[in-house]
């Protein structure tokens, strides 16, 4: 490995513990960095600080390095896959699928069963909606995608998915109860709190498979920044490579979507960001770099929406957005070119 | 079943190509016997959509043959595994790669992908082939430029030092030589020669640059409407192979100097 891109990993992770930390200590109340350091080691003596840490700031700053860093890697899989930069979770309909999944839980849930309603709605429930339904979209996507071979018409394709699913949901939507609608709304806010160590155990379980298929993949994409024929003529296996990466894929995203709400942008924007700093397509660099920029703008997303020191929490479906995109224009307008 | 020659590389019976589909197949030629001797410059040549493309792609397993057989080292093509033909046949062909943000150096390690291990490490021995691959191609000083600063014909040598980085015994290109300018085409044609010569792989491209391609290669494969003929340049000429491939009111082949002429 080349030894600037050393340096740049030192770096960057040096910077997630500071993000880590900060996170740790902003919010509501906060906690100072000795404190929390004390807390690790058990010796903190506070009424409320330790049980803040453990139960909530800790559990929260590690679902927003998940969710960050899978969100990351799921856009740089799409992208490489579909060889295009505009590709993304969101645009291929993964995350409305998930969305589908989710409203016909919660919503469908009380309209066609509505004495099952409490049963249904349960976090397990939504967990599996959201990772099949991200499942079934892409797949759908991809069937019908491998008829045209057109890269844009591709993305049509995946926009168009994304408005059935919402028009069902619309439909699910008017049927709904106000609770219920809140609820299915709440949800899409999103949000990377509330999760207890049980579910981000779980959370870690799902992703971390998710995470192990895509560096299983890193040779493939690899091959498949050379175009498919390409690929193919390297001796790589395309539709077994393919079926790895859409898995991995709905595995990531569609977990995330499940305990963490359609958080948007950040698969789209953070591998344009790693491309634009590391200056490289190669895959054993770009996955661990998006891992750390992902879960480092993540942290820095969620520090923001806490709103520190009151006691309001922003949705962080809106801070990834507002933050990211400038970001993103700023980096291309200072390079002046668009590496992909 | 004829004998296959240990200096043959590649070898068709009776093959037709063209497109299946439900309703019924597309044939485009039929009955090809062509045999490519280890060691050679080949060129293919025909007119437009008389279906060299097509044939290319089928021997190249990218599109599924009609009938016939396909002997690549006497084997049949169908029955190489992704890897091993990955080791046996490399390729350069006319689509744009998807990605110029790789560099020169990672683009031509990509051709050691059959080779390295699940992740794509190179050995020093992977090292050792890529860098000869640049050295023979003569693009060590573009190493770490990337795709996108490159023009077209460093682009195409690139390409070149990829499927050599491959070090497979046969090399297969779709129109090397298109988008180049009139030195560039005579430079990449020269190259193939001159690597051919130096490497004694089997070099099989496919080119509308017939003039050049009578001068340089060692066989040349000649697709007609109703026949393809594999023989020598020279006795191909006399043959008069080349007056048939083009329809008779624009352009005359001269033999004398073995290229189309405009007729006046």
């Amino acid at each position: 490995m080349n030894i600037n891109y050393t340096y740049a990993f030192i770096l960057l992770i040096i910077v997630l513990i500071i993000c880590f930390l900060v996170n740790i200590s902003l919010g509501s109340v906060p906690i100072p960095l000795g404190a929390i350091f004390e807390s690790f080691i058990g010796t903190l003596e506070h009424e409320s600080w330790p049980y803040i840490i453990k139960e909530y700031r800790l559990p929260k700053a590690f679902t927003a390095v998940l969710v960050g860093s899978g969100l990351g890697i799921s856009g740089l899989l799409m992208q490489t896959l579909f060889r295009n930069p505009l590709a993304g979770p969101f645009v291929l309909g993964i995350s409305s699928g998930a969305s589908l999944g989710v409203a016909l839980v919660i919503l469908g849930a009380g309209i066609f069963s509505g004495a099952f309603a409490s049963i249904f709605v349960s976090k397990w429930s939504i967990i599996i909606a959201a990772s099949l339904g991200s499942f079934l979209v892409l797949s759908a996507v991809l069937v019908v995608s491998s008829k045209v071979r057109d890269t844009m018409a591709i993305l049509i394709i995946g926009l168009m998915f994304g408005s059935i699913t919402a028009a069902v949901v619309s439909v699910l939507s008017y049927f709904s109860s106000a609770e219920q609608l809140q609820q299915y709304i709440f949800w899409g806010f999103g949000s990377l709190g509330n999760l207890s160590w049980q579910e981000l155990g779980i959370f870690f379980l799902v992703y971390s498979l998710g995470m192990l298929l895509s560096i299983f993949s890193i040779k493939g994409l690899n091959s498949l920044l050379l175009g498919e024929n390409y690929a193919k003529s390297l001796g790589l296996n395309i539709k077994q490579t393919r079926l790895i990466i859409i898995v991995a894929t709905s595995l990531l995203a569609g977990t995330i979507t499940a305990f963490a709400g359609p958080i948007a942008f950040i698969g789209l924007a953070i591998p344009h960001i790693t491309r634009q700093v590391f200056t490289t397509s190669n895959h054993k660099i770009l996955i661990p770099a998006v891992f750390l920029f992902g879960a480092i703008i993540m942290l820095i997303c969620d520090s923001i929406a806490q709103l520190p020191t009151s006691d309001y929490t922003l949705p962080i479906n809106a801070i990834t957005s507002l933050f990211g995109a400038p970001v993103v224009i700023w980096l291309l307008v200072r390079k002046r070119k668009m590496l992909f | 079943m004829t004998k296959t020659n240990q200096h043959t590389i590649l070898k068709t019976e009776n093959l037709s190509i063209g497109y299946a589909s439900k309703k019924a197949n597309t044939i485009v030629t039929s009955h090809i016997n062509m045999v490519l001797q280890k060691g050679q410059l080949v060129g293919l040549v025909g007119a437009n959509g008389i279906g060299k493309s097509t044939l290319l792609r089928t021997l190249t397993n990218v599109q599924d043959k009609l009938s016939g057989n396909v002997l690549l080292k006497g084997e049949n093509l169908e029955t190489y595994s992704n890897t091993d033909l990955a080791k046996t046949m490399s390729l350069v062909l006319t689509e744009k790669i998807a990605s110029k943000n790789l560099s020169v150096f990672e683009l031509v390690a990509l051709g050691r992908q059959p080779y390295t291990n699940w992740v794509g490490n190179l050995s020093a021995n992977d090292l050792e082939v890529v860098n000869r691959a640049l050295n023979q191609t003569n693009i060590e000083a573009l190493k770490d430029k990337k795709c996108f600063e490159l023009s077209d014909g460093q682009l195409q040598k690139v390409m070149i030092a990829r499927a050599l980085a491959q070090d497979t015994d046969l090399i297969i290109l779709d129109e090397p030589t298109t988008h180049l300018d009139m030195y560039h085409k005579a430079y990449i044609l020269k190259l193939l020669q001159k690597l051919v010569k130096e490497t004694h792989k089997t070099i099989l491209f496919s080119s509308h640059e017939i003039d050049l391609a009578i001068q340089l290669c060692d066989t040349m494969v000649v697709m007609t409407d109703n026949t393809v003929i594999t023989d020598t340049p020279c006795n191909l000429i006399s043959k008069g192979v080349f007056e048939t491939l083009f329809p008779k009111d624009l352009i005359a082949f001269d033999n004398h100097s073995g290229s189309f002429k405009i007729i006046k």
